[in-house]
Order: C-alpha cells, then sequence, then structure tokens
C-alpha cells in the first residue's frame, strides 16, 4: 500500500508542478490544487498508514498503537480549508488580471 | 509618591498627551499649546518630586517584566546624570511649546506638529532613564523616527523632505550599529542591565569583542550628536521650523549622543582606541564646525555648525578619559543648551518678523526691536565664551583639561592650540551674529516692517538669557548641587574635586580666554568686507561639500548598483521565478540525504488491497490527464481535478482518517462550484486542428519543464515512500494528546480535540486568515470589472427565449426559469436536510467525526445549492445571508470564548468541558470548547458564501451591465 500511495504523491506532485510551470493562470490554478492533494497525503502519510485503526478514542485515554495519529489529520484538516481559500483568492486575483489587462497569461501580457 | 509610577508616568504622559493632542481640531493653537504645556510641566514638577529621594539613594528604579526570557526588562532607572537630563528636556519642552505657540502660523496643522513633539519628549525622556540598554535603543530609534517627522513638517518643501530624509539615514545608520554594539556589551556583561553593564567596566574593556562594541557604539553616538565625519545631515535639518531647531537640534536629541557617550563613559573610556576614535571626532568637529560656522549666510545654518563645534568640544572632553574633563563636558551640556535655544528662538524671531534669514540682507535690527536685539547680543556673548556668563565657565574648564596632558600623542600635545583657535572661530561668528543682524544700515527690501514679538513669545529667550547670567556670575549657588548629584552618578567614587568660582586667579586658561577673544574679534575685522561678498561655505573648500558625497554615494547604492543588479538578476515573468523556486526546493530536499538513510532494510509494508489500486490508477490518470488538458480543456480538468481529489479522499477515509474524508468531500464540492463560476471570463482557447508547428524554444522549454517535474515527483514519492516505511517512534507527540483528549478537553474525537482546545490559539489563526482572506476577495470584487463572457449566449437558452418571445402569453425569460426544473426542486427541499446534517455533525464533532470547520462548509453548501437551484436574485428575495456578519461574529465569539478563561484565572483558550443532557438529542459533550466551535463554523460558513456569492455576483453584474449597453443602443437608434 505503502509504495501505492507513494507512487500517487509522487504523480500529483509531478502533474502539478508541471503545471505549476505553465504560462496561462488557468494551469497554475490546477497546479496548485494538485500540489495541494499532493502536500496534505504527504503530511498525512507521515503519521503511517493504518487501515482499520480507530480514529476516535472508545475509553478514557488510548495510545499510539490502537489509535490513528491524530496529529497529522489534524494538521491536515486545517490545510484542506486553508488551501480552499488561497484557491479563492487566485481565482479572484487570476480573473481581476484577465479583467484589467485582457490575458490570461501569468505575466499579464502576452510573450512576444 | 511611588517612585515606580513616577517614572513610568515620566515616559508615558508624553505619548498620551501626543495621542491626545492628534486628535484636536486643526487650528487649535491654543488648546495644543496649553495641552502640550501642561504635559511638559507635568513632567517637570514629576522629575522636580523625584529629585530628594536621587540624591537620598544615588537612583529610583522601576522594573516590569517585558520579555524576560530574552533578558529584556522595561527598566526605567534615573539617576542624577539621567535626572538632569529629564529637567532638561521637559523643561525645554515646556518653554519651546510656549514659543511654538506664536512662531507657527494659524495655516499650520499644528495637531501633528504638537503630537510629534510630545511623541517626542516622551521618546527622549525614556531615552534617557532607560535602566536597559535595549530599551535605551529603542527610544533612541523613536527620537530618530520623530525627529525625521519634525523635520519634514513642511513636507510640501522639497528641502525639509531631503533634509528629513537625510537626517534619518544618518542617523538610523548609527541607531542600527548602536543596536549591534549594545547587543555585544549584552553578550560581554551577560546582561542588558544598566547598572550591571555600569558595574562591569574592566570586563568589558578587557574582552576581545570591546573593539567592534566600542566602534558600533561610538557609530551611534557620533552620528546622533553629528560628529564629523557625519556632523553633514545637522545644517540640512535646519528646514525643520525653529522650534525643532531649538529643541530637537541643539538642546535635547542632538545632546543625547554625547549623553550616551557620558553615561557609558566609566565603562568604555579610558583607552587608546577609546581616546583616539572619539579624540579625533570631536577635535575635527570642534574645529570644522567653527570654521564652517564663520561663512554661513544663513542665521539657522550658522547656529547649527556652531553646535556642531560645541558638541566636538564635549566629545573631546570626553575622550581624555580624565574625570575632570567628564564634569567639564556635563556642564557644558547644560550651558550650551542654555544659550543656544535662545539664539535659536531669537533667529526665530528675526525670520517671523522679517522674513529673511539670510545674514547678508538683514542689518540694524536693533533700532526695530532693542529688547530681542539686547538678549541675542548676551546669548552670543555666552556662546562666544565672555566673562560672567556660562559658556565662559565650561570653556575655562576645557582649556584646563586641554592644556593637562593625558596620553602623550599628536592629538594630546595639539589639544590647546585646537581649543584657542577654535574659540577665536567661535568670538568671530558670534560677533558676526550680533553685528550683521542689529547693526548697520537699516535692512532693504523687507517684506514688512519688523517690530518687538509678543511678550510670551520673547519669554523663554528672557527665561533662558536670564539663566545664563545666573549660572555665569553664581554658578556654586545655582547650577552647583545639581550638576553635583549629576556628577556623582556618572563617576561615583572617581568624583574629582572642582570648583566652579568665577575666578581662579591669573592663570593659564584665562590666558588663553584672553587670546581667543582678541583673536576672534580681529580675524572679523579682517573678514568682515569678505564675508558680505562671499558666497555661502568656506572658502577654498566651498565645493567639497560632505553632503554631496553622501548623496552620490545614496545615489550610487540605491539606484545605479539596485537597478544594475535587478536588471542581471531579477526578472518580472513568473515562470522562471517558479521554476527557481521549484528547483531550489529540489536541492534543498536533496542536499541533506545521504543513500545510508535510503536504504530501505527496515521496510513495513502492508499488504496491497486491489480495489485501493484501482482507485489510485484512476486517480492518477486523473491527475496526469488534468495536467495534460488544463490549457484547451478546463471544464474536462476541472472535473479530472475533482477525480483526483476523490481519491485523495477515499484514501484518507481508507487510512482511518474521517474527518478528513469528510471536509476533503465537501471542500471538493464548493472548489469545484467556485472554479465553475469563475470559467466563464477566460478567454477561448481552441485547439488548432491538424498537425501543429511547435518551435524549438518551446520543446526546449517543455521538455526542460517536464524533467523538472518528474525530477520533483520523485523526489517527494521517495521521501514519502521511506518516511512511510519506517518505523514509528515510541513516543510522539501524539501519545501525549490521545491521553490527555478525554481526560484534560473532554473529547473523543483527538482531532477535534486538537483543533479546538489543545492547538485552539493556531486555530483562531487559521480562521482568521480565512476571514481576511474571503474579505479580501470581496473587495476585490466590488470593484471587479469582469472581462467580457468568452462563450455567447448558448443556442438552447436562444431558442427559448425566441419561442417566449413568439407566444404571445409568455414573457421572455418564462422558459429559462423552469430550466432544470425537478433538480432545483431537489435542491431546495434538500435546504433543511443539509442543515440538519451540519447541525449533527457539528454537535457530534467533539467525541464523533465532524466538528465545526465540516459542519460550516456544509451549511455554506447548503446557501451555495439554493443559489445554483434557483438564481442570485430569487434567493435573495427569500434569504437574507449576511455572510460578513457570520465572520464578524464567529470571531468574535471564538475570541471571547478565548477570553471567557481570564474571568476564572486561567490562560487565554483553557477550555471546561461538561456533559448536558439535552432535549431529544441526549447527552451531548458541551465543553466551552464547542463554542469556540461554533465561532470557527460561523467563520467558515461566513467566508465561504462570501466568497462564492462575491464571484456569482459578477454574472448579475454582467447582465446588468451588458442591459444598459444595449438600452443606451437603443435609445441612440
Amino acid at each position: 500500500m505503502e509504495l501505492v500511495l507513494a507512487i500517487s504523491i509522487a504523480t500529483l506532485a509531478g502533474s502539478g508542478v508541471w503545471l505549476l510551470l505553465r504560462p496561462r493562470t488557468y494551469q497554475v490554478i490546477v497546479g496548485l490544487s494538485l500540489i495541494s492533494y499532493a502536500v496534505n497525503l504527504f503530511i498525512f502519510s507521515m503519521g503511517r498508514l493504518r487501515h482499520d485503526a480507530a480514529p476516535v478514542l472508545s475509553g478514557q485515554t488510548g495510545n499510539l498503537a490502537d489509535y490513528a495519529d491524530p496529529v497529522p489529520q489534524a494538521l491536515v484538516l486545517t490545510a484542506i480549508v486553508i488551501g480552499f481559500a488561497t484557491t479563492a483568492l487566485f481565482l479572484v486575483v487570476l480573473l481581476a488580471s484577465r479583467g484589467l489587462t485582457g490575458t490570461d497569461h501569468v505575466d499579464g501580457r502576452e510573450p512576444e | 509618591m511611588n517612585g515606580d509610577v513616577l517614572l513610568i508616568l515620566i515616559v508615558v504622559l508624553p505619548f498620551v498627551g501626543s495621542v491626545l493632542a492628534a486628535t484636536f481640531r486643526p487650528n487649535a493653537r491654543n488648546s495644543e499649546a496649553w495641552l502640550a504645556g501642561g504635559v511638559a510641566l507635568a513632567c517637570l514638577i514629576l522629575a522636580a518630586i523625584a529629585y530628594p529621594a536621587i540624591v537620598e539613594h544615588g537612583a529610583i528604579r522601576s522594573e516590569s517584566e517585558w520579555l524576560p526570557t530574552l533578558g529584556l526588562n522595561f527598566t526605567l532607572r534615573m539617576d542624577g546624570f539621567a535626572w538632569l537630563f529629564s529637567v532638561l528636556v521637559s523643561g525645554f519642552g515646556f518653554l519651546v511649546v510656549l514659543y511654538a505657540r506664536y512662531y507657527m502660523s494659524p495655516h499650520d496643522p499644528v495637531p501633528r506638529f504638537f503630537a510629534f513633539l510630545l511623541a517626542f519628549m516622551g521618546a527622549m525622556l525614556g531615552m534617557v532613564i532607560s535602566g536597559n540598554l535595549v530599551l535605551l535603543v529603542i527610544f533612541w530609534e523613536l527620537t530618530s523616527i520623530f525627529s525625521f517627522l519634525l523635520i519634514g513638517y513642511w513636507h510640501h518643501n522639497a528641502g525639509a523632505r531631503d533634509g528629513a530624509r537625510m537626517a534619518l539615514t544618518i542617523t538610523g545608520i548609527g541607531g542600527l550599529g548602536l543596536l549591534v554594539g549594545v547587543l555585544l556589551i549584552g553578550h560581554i556583561v551577560g546582561s542588558y542591565d544598566l547598572d550591571r553593564v555600569l558595574a562591569a567596566g574592566d570586563q568589558i574593556r578587557e574582552h576581545d569583542l570591546y573593539v567592534p562594541a566600542l566602534i558600533l557604539i561610538l557609530l551611534g553616538t557620533l552620528t546622533k550628536s553629528a560628529q564629523f565625519p557625519f556632523h553633514f545631515w545637522l545644517p540640512n535639518a535646519m528646514a525643520a521650523p525653529t522650534p525643532v531647531s531649538a529643541y530637537l537640534h541643539s538642546a535635547t536629541m542632538v545632546k543625547a549622543g554625547v549623553f550616551l557617550m557620558a553615561r557609558l563613559w566609566p565603562v568604555l573610556s579610558g583607552t587608546p582606541e577609546w581616546f583616539w576614535i572619539v579624540g579625533f571626532a570631536g577635535m575635527a568637529s570642534l574645529l570644522v564646525g567653527a570654521f564652517f560656522a564663520i561663512f554661513q549666510h544663513d542665521l539657522k545654518g550658522l547656529l547649527a555648525y556652531s553646535t556642531i563645534s560645541h558638541l566636538g568640544l564635549i566629545t573631546m572632553l570626553l575622550s581624555l578619559g580624565s574625570p575632570l574633563g567628564a564634569v567639564a563636558a556635563i556642564f557644558h551640556m547644560i550651558n550650551h543648551a542654555t544659550f543656544k535655544a535662545s539664539l535659536f528662538m531669537a533667529a526665530g524671531i528675526i525670520d517671523h518678523e522679517t522674513g529673511t534669514r539670510d545674514m547678508r540682507r538683514l542689518g540694524g535690527l536693533f533700532r526695530y526691536m532693542p529688547i530681542t536685539a539686547t538678549l541675542a547680543m548676551v546669548a552670543s556673548a555666552a556662546m562666544a565664551g565672555v566673562p560672567l556668563l556660562n559658556g565662559f565657565l565650561s570653556k575655562e574648564m576645557f582649556f584646563a583639561e586641554a592644556i593637562e596632558t593625558h596620553a602623550k600623542s599628536v592629538l594630546d600635545t595639539s589639544a590647546p592650540y585646537v581649543a584657542v583657535l577654535a574659540s577665536a572661530f567661535a568670538v568671530t561668528y558670534s560677533l558676526r551674529f550680533i553685528h550683521t543682524v542689529f547693526f548697520g544700515p537699516k535692512p532693504t527690501g523687507l517684506e514688512r516692517q519688523p517690530h518687538e514679538p509678543p511678550f510670551w513669545m520673547r519669554f523663554p529667550i528672557q527665561f533662558l538669557v536670564l539663566a545664563c547670567l545666573v549660572v555665569g556670575t553664581i554658578p556654586a549657588l545655582t547650577v552647583g548641587p545639581f550638576l553635583h548629584t549629576a556628577v556623582i552618578s556618572v563617576l561615583g567614587p572617581n568624583t574629582p574635586f572642582y570648583s566652579l568660582a568665577v575666578w581662579h586667579g591669573f592663570t593659564l586658561p584665562l590666558l588663553m580666554s584672553a587670546v581667543a577673544l582678541v583673536a576672534g574679534v580681529v580675524l572679523y575685522l579682517l573678514l568682515n568686507g569678505y564675508l558680505n561678498r562671499s558666497e555661502a561655505g568656506p572658502p577654498f573648500i566651498r565645493r567639497l561639500q560632505a553632503q554631496r558625497i553622501f548623496e552620490r554615494v545614496l545615489v550610487v547604492l540605491s539606484w545605479k548598483w539596485a537597478r544594475s543588479i535587478e536588471a542581471r538578476l531579477g526578472t518580472r515573468r513568473l515562470q522562471p521565478q517558479l521554476r527557481l523556486l521549484v528547483v531550489a526546493a529540489f536541492i534543498a530536499a536533496l542536499l541533506p540525504i545521504s543513500l545510508d538513510d535510503l536504504s530501505l532494510t527496515s521496510l513495513r509494508i502492508s499488504e496491497i488491497d486491489a480495489v485501493f489500486v484501482l482507485i489510485w490508477v484512476s486517480g492518477i490518470c486523473c491527475a496526469v490527464s488534468a495536467a495534460y488538458q488544463a490549457k484547451y480543456h478546463r471544464l474536462a480538468a476541472l472535473i479530472l481535478l475533482g477525480g483526483a481529489g476523490l481519491s485523495t479522499c477515499i484514501t484518507f477515509a481508507w487510512f482511518s482518517a474521517p474527518d478528513l474524508a469528510l471536509t476533503q468531500l465537501l471542500v471538493e464540492i464548493v472548489t469545484t462550484v467556485l472554479l465553475l463560476l469563475g470559467l466563464r471570463w477566460l478567454p477561448k482557447r481552441i485547439e488548432e486542428e491538424g498537425p501543429k508547428t511547435v518551435s524549438l524554444g518551446t520543446r526546449f522549454r517543455r521538455v526542460r519543464d517536464f524533467g523538472i517535474a518528474v525530477a520533483a515527483g520523485g523526489g517527494v514519492g521517495v521521501l514519502a515512500f521511506v518516511a512511510m516505511t519506517s518505523p514509528v517512534p515510541l513516543e510522539t507527540v501524539a501519545s501525549y494528546y490521545l491521553e490527555k483528549a478525554y481526560v484534560e478537553g473532554g473529547g473523543k474525537n483527538v482531532v477535534n480535540v486538537i483543533l479546538v482546545d489543545f492547538r485552539g490559539f493556531d486555530t483562531l489563526g487559521e480562521v482568521s486568515v480565512l476571514a481576511v482572506v474571503a474579505l479580501t476577495v470581496f473587495a476585490l470584487l466590488r470593484r471587479f470589472r469582469p472581462a467580457a463572457d468568452s462563450i455567447a449566449v448558448p443556442d438552447q437558452q436562444r431558442m427559448q427565449n425566441d419561442f417566449d418571445e413568439a407566444e404571445p402569453d409568455r414573457k421572455v425569460g418564462d422558459t429559462i426559469a423552469d430550466y432544470l426544473l425537478v433538480p432545483a426542486v431537489i435542491m431546495q427541499w434538500a435546504f433543511p436536510v443539509i442543515i440538519v446534517l451540519a447541525t449533527y455533525l457539528f454537535l457530534r464533532g467533539h467525541d464523533l467525526p465532524g466538528g465545526g470547520f465540516v459542519a460550516g462548509i456544509a451549511m455554506a453548501a447548503a446557501f451555495i445549492l439554493q443559489y445554483m437551484a434557483a438564481g442570485t436574485r430569487w434567493v435573495e428575495e427569500r434569504l437574507r445571508i449576511l455572510p460578513v456578519s457570520w465572520i464578524g461574529l464567529g470571531l468574535l465569539l471564538a475570541a471571547l470564548t478565548g477570553m471567557g478563561a481570564w474571568l476564572f484565572g486561567y490562560p487565554f483558550l483553557t477550555t471546561y468541558s461538561q456533559y448536558v443532557e439535552l432535549p431529544t438529542v441526549g447527552a451531548t459533550p458541551l465543553a466551552t470548547a464547542l463554542l469556540f466551535d461554533l465561532g470557527v463554523l460561523g467563520i467558515v460558513v461566513g467566508a465561504t458564501v462570501l466568497m462564492l456569492i462575491a464571484l456569482a455576483h459578477q454574472s448579475t453584474r454582467g447582465l446588468r451591465s451588458a442591459r444598459v449597453a444595449t438600452e443606451a443602443e437603443q435609445e441612440e437608434a
């Protein structure tokens, strides 16, 4: 499973980086979204992959052997929401730039 | 009064006054003056109250913790020397306020002036009574900043702007040096506390870092006191209003440099390095300042160079390292402030009455303003060092020190000659000031008839000149005891015997004074004719101006070099920057990794599940195709992006993270809606049919970027694989949370407890970011002019509208309104269901997967669905959603919940948990964290809805503008 997920993270990140280096704003926004998937999965995987581990305490306390690691999950949870916010901000900047300059090139003008 | 309170009041009062002063009406000169004068007087009285305690105990202290871990405390400490300066600063402050009331014109915006002046006074008082060196530097920098603001007060004047900028650049660089020097001292001593530093003189002088620390500190003090070679900012600062020149640039701020040198004198002085650097700077300033002063035509320019010269005298006295020299230096600080401030005020009156400060145009003013003229003459005599005035006394002490041998060297041998020469120059320029302004022929071509100023404008000068006289005749009875308190606090047990008598018999210093007086008069008689004809500036080296060198250096550094570096290394194109970023990140991650770390000996691989593989086969296909299609097929790319997101979402669920899966799913929905809304304004891009010609450059770029992408992706993948397969450490931070989540946080969903309880402060920060982003989006879109729609009205819509037009009983738009009717009804009915679901997710969040984030996005999705189902107008006629209020209330609730803990004496965001039996819902965990989570919910709902609705409104705006355009066309037709 680890191998599968690692390959998936690699592909997501690779596709994202490729799009990040493209000249059109829409490509960049899609690229950033793909990279954020990869990064979220990467952070999440730092807690190791645990199929069927209990995510919620059943007793008063628990130890790490019986439960899924909550720390990366908490990190990723906020990262997802913040990621949405930055995507929205970027989209609006992109649209404003398109409205102002008349082009969707990342530099605000078509290359010569 | 308690010493603590007293010291804090002295520092705080002026700043409070400053804030108050800033709120007055622009022409409220009288009330401003009352306020500022009152504050200055209050500080003076506070200082007076403190005096007995200082005499008795040596110093009073007030200490409050600020950043104790860094050794930084808000320590205030007033000893005799600090007391003397506090009195100078507040006393002169009072006089200057009084003077400024009459000096400022009714058209000047006085609130700004008095606010800055008071703030400066606070900074200066804070500087002199700081008991911690870092605190001292902070106040020091504040004085530089307020000096900048005050010099540039008349900012419509280019000279004022340039002068202000130059003063700030020079003193700011010095301040930086001082900060580093102080940090070095703190490193040597192990404390920034002034008392401990003053007690560690030997330790500092013997340390290896002594010389760098000394040079850096002197960089600060010499720039501040306008000492050679940094002297040139002071004459340029004369563009400031005259009360500012009198206050900052003669009596107080420029004294800060010599103040600090005297303050640290017991610690830093007495070494050859100190003697040479300080001595050279002092002697050069003394001589150069006095010489240049002779050749100025501007009254204030003359006084500015004279100030440089007198500060040089003080610096030179401090350089000698003898206690008597230090006594003379402190005494001269007082004397110089007294006569120089009065002279500046007199110059201001002359300027005010005649409209010019050019000495070549002035003359014969004695007959118009005899009282002012007399006062100015006495003050100039004090400046020249005429007997029976205070300037004479400290100058005699200076001569006495100059003839002593301190450290056998050129500097020491030449000192007496330089002293006499500079004194002769001082006599010359003082005489010139008096003679050209008040005597000789009447001035010609003046704009108005000069006359005596109002009494209260002259009063500060009268007071100061009286002080010059009184101190000059009976020094021991007037200034003596206070000077002694100050001297003891600096020198301690090393305080030498000194006598403040006017008459010491026929001594060598007296002879030197006499020589200087005669030589000065003779020199003036010789130069008089030349001075009236010449240009401003000293002969021969007129063109060699430090100011020009400074400007040239600035131009080269901040313009030529900066631009050439930018042209060579910079780019305004985004792609190279991003490429550099990615490559740098890749290298940064690669460097620390050695091959040993990647050995896969401890492989821990779980069994591969075919379903999971299938999920990611499709996920990978989606990601790669999205990358491939994003240029020409945006909608397809968006759908494919969603596919990759879904795979991610399932992965979270698969590996025991239901919270993440839920959040990811809902965020995926709103993100897709968001991007869909934006698509319509992107330009059309149709893929060319047939064989494409790709240029060589493009092909190269693609291959290179593909290589970078593969390398970056592969790198991340390898890292992830290695991390995932390495064994888990026994004790991680997670263990702590798992143990304490229920016991201390009262919740079983550890992720949620971490978010709203353990790391609640982080969450508060994150939701604030969310709120800020939403408001930014909203603000950007309010002024937003969308590009023209890329796609024309679809055929289907056009046909439906045509149909409506053809039928007499239908209005245009009726058919479209029924578009997707069945889904729309379902969506409308889903509204309460989703709201209930969101509430459920929210309430159970503390114990089961759910929580404020998820519930917030779910609720936002419910609102968005209504918009999608029925259109903006329909929804807003029926449902008033106020997303900004949601955000505001959410933030308020989260912050208030956090602050609630204060009421019970706990730190911010401490939570309390309890199970509560709710009707029909059952036992619900009601931690105060739930209230915090409610705040989070509010912010998430508000922010999400605000962003989406703001974007959705753009389409109605586009329609409206299109309608307006067509209507306009019809009218024209």
